[in-house]
């Protein structure tokens, strides 16, 4: 299951930009419907993973972005529910534009009293 | 890293108040996956200053790869040398039987990892480069050390990845690999390629293995590679048995070729 280490990576990757004495209250994420990450492992990975560190008890915010691909035979942009679906042309020669992507858009913290 | 301009500055201009003062927003916009493409990079450049190729082959448990590396082994002796990342949850016995071929190999254990990534692959590259010293191969001038033989990355050379049997999660991450080869053999069915699009759509070239045992399967070769050509349409797919040495010359001449670019 590789979304354990997207999760530790991406609960590292934060912890190592927060300033000093703040938690974190909510992380906003990109997870694209074509990047081969699943959302629901990655939401239950999250709470494991943060636990101990300043991102414990932090809400996930997931978006899913549409696949977008771009066909090589007639030129058009499509959206794309995934991998197999040819273009409105019928050609598979298509180059995703969009989807992929696994992203912390943004995260909310709050400063520590005391 | 800032999301405008690449810097390692947090962007903080972009505050909004939350509903207590103390709360803040912080505009990040990393790629979570930045991590592992930034060891890709180094694994790449590493690479490329020892004119090293590497290949990283995957495919589900069981597809044959250990001994069609077995075979590679010997078969690229004299035209291209060979190094060997054997990546496996446990044990050492992949690491072991490609040595026993003649190829010098380090054993990655990945534990409960279902995949290679690419901080572990750098680990075992530097692994097989030779340490400083007398005799050391130079990569720009190509002595060879006779006491290191073939360890020694130099123009001509492949290092193969052998990932740890899976077609989901080591299509993920880049390993700083120059190529990937999806293995499939002939007794997994028709359908793999449709049914794991993200593995078999990044590959540069998919084996078909085992084509040795076709006489006793209904397996379709047609209908496999229409499942190909819908999630990658111009894939080489051939077709090789590391038992009755079907197609393993194409198969050398495709590394061979990859070495030489490199």
């Amino acid at each position: 299951m590789h979304e354990l280490s997207v999760t530790v990576g991406l609960v590292d990757m934060i912890v190592d930009r927060l300033p000093a004495d703040v938690r974190v209250t909510r992380v906003v994420l990109e997870i694209g419907r074509l990047s081969g990450v699943m959302t629901e492992p990655v939401r239950f990975c999250f709470d494991l993973v943060a636990a101990g560190t300043p991102l414990a008890g932090a809400r996930l915010e997931l978006t899913e972005p549409v696949g977008r691909g771009h066909c090589r035979r007639c030129g058009r942009d499509v959206d794309l529910p995934d991998l197999l679906t040819p273009c409105r042309c019928g050609s598979h020669e298509i180059d995703l534009t969009g989807g992929e992507q696994v992203r912390i858009t943004a995260v909310e913290v709050t400063e520590e009293a005391g | 890293m800032c999301g405008t301009c690449g810097c390692d500055r947090t962007d903080e201009s972009a505050l909004e108040t939350g509903a207590g003062a103390a709360t803040r927003m912080l505009r990040l916009e990393l790629d979570v996956l930045a991590r592992n493409d930034e060891a890709a990079r180094e694994n790449r450049a590493w690479l490329a200053a020892r004119r090293t190729a590497a290949v990283n082959l995957m495919s589900s448990p069981g597809s044959g790869k250990t001994t069609l590396l077995e075979h590679t082994i010997p078969g690229l002796t004299g035209a291209v040398e060979c190094a060997v990342i054997e990546g496996d949850q446990e044990t050492r016995l992949d690491a072991e039987r490609i040595r026993a071929s003649g190829a010098p190999a380090v054993q990655v254990n990945t534990g409960t990892g279902c995949h290679l990534d690419a901080a572990s692959v750098g680990r075992a590259l530097r692994e097989l480069d030779p340490p400083p010293g007398p005799g050391r191969l130079d990569p720009h001038r190509g002595a060879v050390d006779p006491h290191r033989g073939s360890v020694d990355p130099h123009r001509g050379s492949v290092v193969l990845i052998e990932n740890v049997g899976n077609l989901v999660c080591p299509g993920l991450f880049d390993l700083g690999e120059t190529a990937r080869v999806v293995l499939t053999s002939v007794t997994e069915g028709e359908d793999k390629p449709t049914k794991y699009p993200h593995m078999y759509r990044a590959a540069d070239l998919i084996l078909l293995t085992k084509v040795d045992l076709l006489p006793w399967l209904a397996f379709d070769g047609d209908q496999f590679t229409d499942a190909v050509r819908q999630v990658n349409p111009s894939v080489r797919v051939l077709a090789v048995s590391a038992n009755d040495g079907a197609g393993l010359s194409d198969w050398f001449s495709w590394l061979r070729a990859l070495a030489t670019a490199a």
